[in-house]
């Protein structure tokens, strides 16, 4: 039991950042568990360089990890940090900008160097020449502490006790935030199970943070944040890619398909391929193939045995398989294309989100090739868009695309998990018996005849006697799937495989409009990642008496059948993207409604501030009612 | 430190199974006949096509294998040889350019039960669809690769193909074609195919005896087949066509025997290299005895580059056939040894769980 005051928080937004070697995204990792297994909400932001280790102390190669828990709903991982964590000048000063007034500052003043100060243009120290005085600001010699604390181990290097700060500071922060270490105790004990002496020197330095901020005196007060109230249930803590994995097993699982992954590595979707990789005691399959086509040739190949094909890719690689994704829409089979966007155009931002893909989803094929497309919206959501994808996909036989991206990706949230057995019954037939007779009289196989209502055709898989056939990507007769060069034939089954996709709006739910008073005449309507930040900005809003109303789209291809309706109910839309204006583009030449977009492409999530004034700015347009002044 | 990938001793992934094995077999006393892999479609190739001949090589002989129809799967990428599948009556897939190895990869290596051939062109396997057929064959998916190589692009209408030789003349090369072709074989061993043999389409009982060879091969196969074009590269294989042309050049890769004509024979120099020489001037101890197991591939290499754009000399025939673990086994045996058994909805939820979980009343 700490001696010091501890004072109850509602929230608390803290950003750790430091060089890409310091360990940033795996404190920030460990602290968030440590947080979800309190019950806090929360909701995270990992930010780091495309290079693995950018020069030292320099600005491009500044690491962070952002993470906001509350008692209550979190929405966002924040728009601007309670603390910052610097681990060295550099640190500092690419985040500084970002800091309000007032906010603490916790930095590693061994790295404070002349040297490591003028690598990123400080003439002088910002510790010493009053510049952070607005700041509360706690200096900590971090380094040379955390190596003191590991004085006895005398069998490691100066470099190696050295490389421990970041379980120092962990620990001073756990402490600082009153949360339990035990996780992360047991977290190291697996990590470093075959390297006793750095496992014990982990454990020391997290347990010297601990202790160092019960008795230090520059840390008067510990702070608690009580668990949030949460709907009943289990909870874990998922980032997207992971919610993503484990929503295309258990599909695959409900649908009663094998699950096979073609993937080649790509930022920000590497992940996924890892993660499956790891699940082959649930009959996964995966493949690293030579190439993005190759991961999507595979995966497709793999759907005509009768498996569930996943390919998982970027932007870059959406471009290169997108001849095979126009051979699945003629094959129409089940194919699953799961796209982790992050900013562009060619290699852009790796390691940034963006949702500037939507319009390659659609229309990025020759011909009229249309797929389904759907987008999660929080890192949990993944999950049940995966398993939304996938009944899609074997339901009408098509490929879907799912658009997820670099934010949703990395960025982590408590889960409640769901029950397997409760999961949608996707359970797919394959064809086993000829469906026609031919012109002898005799039973034969048409590979094109049509489900009556999904306009699906038969899955007949090889090994099935009797139904032999081929298909291919050339032109094939309506029922019969022969070569067929026929003009009429040719305009009727590009209306009939544009017909299926469109006829999905008939197993979808309507698009729901959140608007508590019912009064509203702003809707904000949203897609993908923008869910959190539409949502804390829509919040906002409404504090200070707002009438705004909210709507998020999952399904981008087809639109919800209500959506027209929908936006024809509001004086003001507003479509708030991460790309110049895909979305409201789309909507504009479907509806003819006069969408605003509201857009940004910073590689950043939008902040709920700036959205908030949006929001503001045109209530108070169409209304009489004056605003409240609030503090965001 | 090397991993035990944990290959089965026995199995269809063991050493030594048969390339067909676990794919299901006719009963007992039934068979079936070149009509039943004839499909309904009309053959659309030219006349006097090189294809034909293929095709009906294979149709006459995949009965011969014994398997059931339904499980044996021809998947093509885009060229003239790529419209294969649509006239044979198994499970079939004309797919896109250059990317039928990447495609038939996938569907190896989810169905064990299937015998999967893939149909390509000089064109689609060498030019578009390079970097799929290396790594198809330095993986050693269980497929049969059947390249026909007519030297020239025939669906576009004559446009030079990686393998045409330097200065031909083509509609896209009008003052003859400046790039080195590529040498199929060659190059297929540079990518440790485990399987690499020429034939040719007129020869109807080699290309037979070849694909029976690739068919019990387990592993990747690469077929080159040597394949006339009477309209964009009419004749361009005669020589070896010609009786008496083809006893003179054609040098025979058998198993245990002399590499050579009737006349000439394989010699190694001192330096390692293989040249053709007249049979009273070989020095018998330096006669190449080809083996066609050999682990080491520069030996079949060495043959590979035997020939010469003139055709003078062209060894035909299995230039190397061994045996190695394949993709699709060994991805399949890790599923197999890291399942315990048939997966439940509470095996699913607890990967859902993960290690940390907290939960919250009502």
């Amino acid at each position: 039991m700490s001696a010091k005051l501890v004072q109850k928080l509602d929230r608390v937004v803290i950003r750790f950042a430091g060089d890409s070697g310091d360990g940033m995204q795996l404190t920030g990792d460990r602290f968030t568990s440590q947080t979800a297994l309190l019950g806090n909400d929360l909701s995270t932001l990992p930010n780091f360089p495309a290079e693995i280790r950018a020069p030292q102390g320099t600005l491009p190669g500044v690491s962070s990890f952002q993470l906001h828990f509350a008692d209550h709903n979190v929405l966002t991982p924040g728009d601007a940090p309670d603390v910052l964590v610097a681990m060295n000048p550099a640190a500092l000063r690419a985040n500084l900008r970002d800091l309000p007034r007032g906010a603490a500052i916790i930095v590693n003043t061994d790295e404070f160097t002349k040297r490591n100060l003028s690598k990123v243009g400080y003439l002088e120290s910002p510790l010493e020449d009053g510049s952070l005085d607005s700041y509360d600001v706690h200096p900590v010699a971090l380094t040379s502490i955390a190596v003191e604390a590991l004085a006895s181990f005398t069998d490691l290097t100066r470099k190696e006790k050295e490389r421990a700060k970041n379980m120092f500071a962990l620990g001073l922060l756990s402490w600082l935030y009153t949360r339990p270490m035990d996780g992360t105790e047991a977290f190291l004990k697996s990590k470093f199970a075959d390297k006793p002496e750095i496992l014990e020197a982990n454990l020391a330095a997290l347990r010297a943070g601990f202790n160092y901020g019960e008795t230090t005196e520059d840390f008067a007060v510990a702070y608690e944040v009580a668990p949030a109230t949460m709907p009943a249930g289990t909870y874990r803590n998922v980032t997207g890619n992971v919610a993503l994995s484990l929503g295309l097993v258990a599909a695959a699982h409900r649908a009663h398909l094998p699950l096979f992954l073609g993937s080649y590595p790509i930022t920000p979707a590497s992940d996924i391929l890892h993660t499956l990789a790891g699940l082959k005691r649930y009959g996964v399959a995966t493949m690293q193939a030579e190439d993005e086509i190759a991961g999507v040739g595979a995966a497709l190949g793999a759907s005509f045995g009768g498996a569930l094909g996943v390919t998982t890719t970027s932007g870059p690689g959406l471009a290169l398989k997108a001849e095979t994704i126009g051979l699945a829409v003629s094959l129409e089979l089940p194919l699953i294309v799961c796209d982790i966007q992050r900013g562009g155009p060619s290699t852009g931002l790796p390691t940034k989100t963006e949702q500037a893909d939507l319009l390659q989803a659609l229309f990025g094929r020759n011909g009229e090739s249309p797929v389904a497309v759907v987008a999660p919206a929080t890192p949990a959501d993944c999950f049940d868009v995966a398993v939304e994808a996938v009944r899609i996909a074997t339901t009408y036989r098509t490929p879907v695309i799912v658009l997820s991206d670099g934010y949703l990706a990395n960025g982590s949230e408590p889960w409640r998990l769901p029950r397997t057995a409760e999961l949608p019954d996707i359970a797919v037939e394959f064809a086993t018996e000829p469906n026609a007779v031919d012109d002898k009289g005799q039973p034969t196989f048409h590979p094109y005849l049509r489900d009556p209502e999904t306009l699906a055709r038969p899955w007949a898989i090889p090994g099935t006697p009797g139904l032999e056939h081929r298909v291919g990507g050339i032109e094939k007769a309506d029922v019969t799937g022969n070569i067929s060069y026929d003009p009429d034939n040719h305009d009727h089954m590009t209306r009939l495989r544009q017909a299926k996709i469109d006829g999905i709006a008939d197993s979808i739910d309507p698009l729901v409009v959140d608007d508590p008073t019912g009064h509203a005449d702003v809707l904000v309507l949203g897609w993908g990642s923008t869910f959190g930040p539409i949502a804390a900005g829509v919040r906002l809003a409404r504090a200070t008496g707002a009438r705004v109303a909210q709507a998020h789209l999952r399904h981008l291809n087809p639109f919800p059948a209500n959506t027209g309706d929908v936006l024809r109910s509001y004086q003001r839309v507003i479509v708030p993207e991460m790309n110049l204006g895909q979305l409201a583009m789309l909507l504009r030449a479907k509806y003819l409604v006069d969408i605003e977009s509201h857009t940004s492409v910073r590689g950043l999530p939008f902040q709920a501030g700036e959205l908030a004034d949006v929001i503001a700015t045109a209530v108070a347009s169409v209304s009489d009612v004056p605003l409240k002044e609030t503090a965001k | 430190m090397t991993t035990d990938l944990g290959m089965p001793s026995s199995g269809p992934g063991a050493p030594g199974a048969h390339g067909t094995a676990g794919v299901p077999s006719l009963p007992d006393g039934t068979a079936l006949t070149k009509k039943d892999f004839t499909s309904d479609q009309e053959v659309r190739w030219c006349p006097g096509c090189g294809d034909y001949a293929i095709l009906a090589a294979v149709q006459g002989f995949l009965p011969e294998l014994g398997l059931k129809r339904e499980n044996i799967v021809f998947v093509s990428g885009i060229g003239c040889s790529s419209r294969f599948p649509y006239y044979l009556d198994t499970y079939g897939m004309h797919s896109i350019h250059g990317r039928a190895p990447a495609i038939a990869t996938g569907l190896a290596a989810t169905r064990e039960d299937l015998s999967v051939w893939v149909v390509t062109g000089d064109g689609d396997a060498l030019s578009i669809g390079g970097n799929h057929l290396i790594h198809a064959l330095r993986r050693n998916v269980n497929l049969k690769i059947l390249l026909f190589n007519n030297e020239i692009y025939g669906l576009t209408k004559g446009q030079y193909s990686p393998t045409s030789h330097v200065g031909q003349v083509t509609k896209s090369t009008p003052l003859g074609s400046l790039d080195t072709p590529f040498n199929p074989v060659s190059l297929a061993l540079g990518a440790e195919a485990s399987f690499v043999a020429r034939t040719m389409d007129s020869d109807r009982q080699h290309l037979t005896s070849v694909l029976r060879a690739a068919a019990e091969h387990r592993g990747s196969a690469l077929v080159e087949i040597y394949q006339n074009c009477p309209i964009f590269n009419d004749g361009v294989f005669d020589v070896l066509k010609d009786r008496t042309e083809a006893a003179a050049r054609i040098l025979h890769l058998t198993d245990g025997e002399e590499v050579g004509t009737a006349e000439t024979v394989v010699v190694r120099d001192d330096r390692g290299s293989l040249a053709v020489v007249p049979r009273a001037d070989a020095d018998p101890a330096r006669i190449v005895r080809h083996d066609v197991s050999a682990h080491d591939p520069s030996a079949a290499f060495a043959l590979s580059r035997l020939d010469s754009p003139d055709l003078g000399h062209v060894p035909m025939g299995v230039f190397r056939n061994v045996r190695r673990p394949t993709y699709d086994d060994s991805l399949r045996e890790q599923i197999a040894s890291a399942r315990t058994g048939e997966v439940t909805d509470a095996d699913i939820d607890a990967l859902l769980a993960g290690r940390d979980t907290w939960t919250v009343g009502a």
